[in-house]
């Protein structure tokens, strides 16, 4: 099973994770996904990607080094992305009662493995 | 040892995964069995770091230990997970009260009673503190406000978190820590209000401004194409700072910035806080 593959399993395990994919940031392109049905895997690579690069552009106006993790609450869940190496982005997205905190470590822990 | 203690530490040694530590801690707890209620509590965190239950249970045996900043942190995290619930929400606002932050106090007591209107103490405590910030020469007392069964710490020192900073001025006036590192920016990247230095000390309130841009319409687009509803914040957490986000209406954003000694979820109230001040505020300019 390739890193990403295994990336994606640890955190779909998660309690409350709809879905997860991994993303290349600069492009907003799906590189791989694990989504439940009606969760729109395109979009959330697109939006997310995009997302993600702006708040990383914030945190360097601001001084600060490249985001570890990213947390888009909802009213109805969340969006979760965790920055990789090599322009990844592991993405999450949630229900309203996932357990946060574990998806959390899950996905800083996945996506330091992503290559 | 007490039969029901004893049930319990049976229970939680022969399922270590089980969610009997809350039971066991809180029954602890209330012998006044701090130390041990505190390792017990410890352990359930470390295998449940995100259940809002277990913060707040933390929350209880520290704030019982006179650890007043632990005890804030605790419940704030359990916030950042549970922003709904009452027992943090009246043990923050317990907080603020001993510190002598009576808005704070209010302000969070407040919320408590818009999810639990029911909830007489919580009530009775606003009526009394309302009553203290008028008239202040006798005390209030707002102990039947605290969560369940805790009890007031011992300290008098409010906890180093809400330590007193000069007062704030703008859309932040009255926030707690709101002279810097807030931010108030329009939808086309203009700063309408606030500070924030970067990590070197240079200002760059109008440069971080300018990242944000638009960030509302984008994270509205991507919680409605994903079926998630409106979009309420957005935490972002760097090795050396963290960022949170929320709309303060539907032109403007919030952003609160402080180091990563801060927790997440502290941060986001401070945001909150200061999103409502900020609302205030331009309806007053308008």
């Amino acid at each position: 099973m390739s890193p990403t593959q295994v990336a994606l399993d640890r955190v779909t395990r998660v309690p409350g994770v709809r879905g997860a994919l991994v993303v290349s940031a600069s492009d907003g392109l799906v590189v791989a996904e694990q989504l439940m049905d009606g969760v729109d895997g395109q979009a959330a690579a697109a939006l997310t990607g995009s997302l993600v690069g702006r708040l990383g552009r914030t945190a360097e106006s601001a001084g600060l080094r490249p985001p570890a993790f990213v947390h888009l609450r909802g009213e109805a869940g969340s969006v979760l992305a965790a920055p990789g190496p090599d322009d990844l982005v592991l993405v999450a997205v949630v229900g309203p009662d996932a357990n946060l905190g574990l998806a959390r470590l899950e996905m800083i822990e996945a996506a330091g493995r992503l290559a | 040892m007490t039969d029901d203690i004893r049930a319990l530490t049976t229970r939680l040694a022969d399922e270590p995964g089980s969610l009997a530590f809350l039971e066991l801690a809180e029954a602890l707890r209330r012998r006044g069995q701090l130390e041990a209620a505190h390792k017990v509590a410890r352990g359930g965190l470390a295998r449940y770091p995100g259940l809002a239950d277990a913060h707040d249970l933390m929350a209880r045996v520290l704030s019982d230990q006179g650890d007043l900043a632990g005890a804030f942190d605790a419940w704030a995290s359990a916030l950042q997970l549970d922003p709904m619930r009452v027992s943090a929400l009246k043990g923050i606002g317990f907080l603020y009260f001993r510190a002598g932050e009576s808005a704070a106090a209010l302000d969070h007591l407040q919320r408590a009673l818009d999810v639990d209107p029911d909830d007489v103490s919580i009530r009775q405590a606003i009526g009394r503190i309302a009553a203290d910030s008028i008239a202040p020469s006798e005390p209030a007392r707002m102990d039947a406000a605290l969560p369940e069964a805790a009890s007031p710490p011992p300290a008098v020192s409010p906890p180093p978190v809400m330590s007193s900073r000069p007062a704030a001025t703008g859309p932040f006036a009255g926030v707690e820590g709101g002279e810097t590192g807030l931010l108030l920016v329009d939808a086309n990247g203009l700063r309408l209000g606030g500070e924030l230095a970067a990590t070197d000390g240079a200002e760059a309130g109008d440069r971080v401004a300018a990242q944000l841009a638009g960030v509302s319409r984008e994270a509205a687009r991507a919680t409605r194409l994903l079926g998630l509803g409106s979009w309420h914040a957005i935490a972002v957490e760097c090795p050396d700072g963290h960022l949170v986000l929320a709309q303060s209406t539907a032109d403007t954003v919030l952003l609160a910035s402080r180091d990563p000694s801060v927790p997440m979820g502290r941060v986001g109230l401070l945001a909150e806080r200061a999103a409502r001040a900020a609302r205030t505020w331009l309806e007053t300019q308008a």
